[in-house]
């Protein structure tokens, strides 16, 4: 996969809530490149789902600039064909899932790409299959539990066959089971992601590496990278410091 | 919170197609409804057990859907035989019942069930999704046919975000009574519900439009055409005219 080209490019991305104080996202700069597998920790309201929604041209940013597959985006005009590019996958499976039937909502995106209802339900079944999720096509979408409904919510983005994935808080709610089989599904895919989650573990099993945000600005320095660390020694007991 | 019950069987009813279902149930229910003659209207009752019949429903599954309609029916017996003028049947002081009281009664009771019967047959064996299907095929406008498949999509989302509103107050020791504070509570509450459905309604927007969504509306439903479904529209619609006929110029 060439790994020089650049998908997504934010330069000093300013962005803040009507009557809000200070803004969510402060000349935030971020660059992701083909192939890459990158993971974000960060706390709760620190404006990591204001981010993708920019990404995807929900929020307008306040300044700076948007670059996704090389083109500078400004408008709703701009943005419509890039959002079938990319895959944004919702911290709420209900959300997104809003068709009677998974069979339907899975090929919502296709048939909006203009296939044909033969050719929408043969790639539908095609991405279910791929998920190990065939026995759900003729499901009613809202009797689901919460792990099928994010499952049948990721089949529905990849349908549309992205060139990346941005991924609010897959794991928000699911059991352990589950976080599994998505940490499978993700590790096996061949496009570029970017995973927003407070779950060290299962960020570390599915990207190449991690970044931070604070204040509105991402983080990306060595020193500054979250990371676990567990070690076993004689003295626990006692007071120490790591340095 | 929407069971569709009926939705799912194998009989030639469940697998006829949705456009033909819906506009065989609608003729049947205008004529029904339009219908003035008693031994007509008893047809019309016929073809409505008929079509249950067919469609294999269970029968005591069907009599409890009719239960709310039974009520309403039993204060319409109770009003309209004294309300009504006309030559009186029965007399008991200031009690008058009329005849055509009785009458009016006896043809909404029997026009009521029989439409509610045809639905339940025709309407009530597809799914909200399969309805929604027939009527977009149909040319119903997409905005009527998406409002239907959105409630039914997100009726019960909104249901689940009522009660867990609801726990949130009963665990904090809330109990409903007769006063300012229980009003106050559910009017937060339904104040709550609507701020929430509006919030919903735009991220569901948004992850429309992150699938490509252009306000228009495309459908997968393919039904192999067969020819029992004309015939059976067909047939419906001679009934229908030859009854219509019947009642206006013969009798």
């Amino acid at each position: 996969m060439n790994n020089n080209s650049s998908i997504i490019r934010l330069e000093d991305l300013c962005f803040s809530y009507p009557g809000a104080a200070s803004n969510v996202l402060d000349h935030l700069n971020l660059e992701i490149f083909q192939g890459e597998r990158i993971g974000m920790m960060a706390p709760n309201g620190s404006g990591k789902t204001t981010l993708l929604h920019t990404i995807m041209g929900l929020c307008k940013p306040d300044s700076g600039t948007i670059n996704i597959f090389g083109n500078s985006l400004k408008t709703e005009k701009d943005f419509a064909p890039v959002r079938s590019r990319i895959g944004l996958l919702f911290q709420d499976s209900d959300d997104q899932l809003f068709c009677p039937t998974v069979m339907e909502d899975v090929a919502f995106g296709p048939l909006n790409l203009g296939y044909s209802p033969q050719q929408a339900i043969e790639t539908a079944q095609k991405t279910l299959e791929d998920l190990g999720m065939t026995e759900f096509e003729q499901s009613i979408t809202h009797r689901l539990s919460g792990g099928q409904k994010r499952l049948v919510a990721l089949a529905a983005v990849l349908a549309m066959k992205p060139e990346v994935l941005l991924l609010d808080e897959p794991t928000a709610g699911l059991d352990s089971k589950v976080k599994e089989k998505l940490a499978h599904i993700l590790t096996r895919l061949d496009i570029s992601y970017f995973v927003i989650s407070h779950e060290f573990d299962f960020v570390s099993a599915v990207t190449d590496k991690i970044y931070s945000m604070e204040k509105g600005r991402i983080l990306t320095d060595d020193e500054v990278h979250i990371h676990r660390h567990e070690h076993v020694h004689k003295h626990g007991m006692h007071p120490h410091v790591h340095k | 919170m929407i069971e569709e019950k009926f939705a799912f069987g194998r009989s030639f009813i469940h697998q006829m197609e949705p456009r033909v279902k819906i506009l065989v149930s609608f003729i049947l229910s205008v004529t029904a409804a339009l219908c003035n003659n008693f031994s007509i209207i008893f047809v019309y009752f016929g073809i409505a057990l008929i079509l249950i019949a067919a469609a294999r429903l269970n029968l005591t599954e069907v009599i409890k859907r009719l239960k709310p309609l039974l009520w309403f029916l039993l204060m319409i017996w109770l009003i309209l035989p004294v309300t009504f003028d006309g030559s009186i049947l029965y007399e008991y002081h200031w009690l008058k019942i009329t005849k055509p009281g009785i009458f009016m009664c006896a043809m909404i009771t029997v026009k009521s069930i029989t439409i509610l019967l045809i639905f339940t047959a025709l309407i009530a064996t597809m799914t909200v999704a399969t309805l929604g299907n027939g009527l977009h095929k149909l040319y119903v406008p997409d905005k009527l046919v998406f409002l239907l498949l959105m409630c039914y999509r997100y009726i019960s989302v909104i249901e689940e975000e009522y009660k867990r509103l609801l726990r949130a107050a009963k665990f904090r020791g809330f109990t409903p009574g007769t006063n300012l504070h229980s009003y106050k509570t559910f009017a937060y509450l339904a104040g709550m519900l609507f701020v929430r459905a509006s919030l919903r309604a735009e991220r569901v927007y948004k992850a429309m439009l992150c699938r490509g969504f252009t306000h228009k509306f495309h459908s997968l439903d393919v039904y192999p055409p067969k020819r029992v479904n004309s015939f059976f529209l067909i047939g419906i619609v001679i009934i229908s005219i030859s009854l219509f006929m019947i009642e206006h110029i013969w009798m």
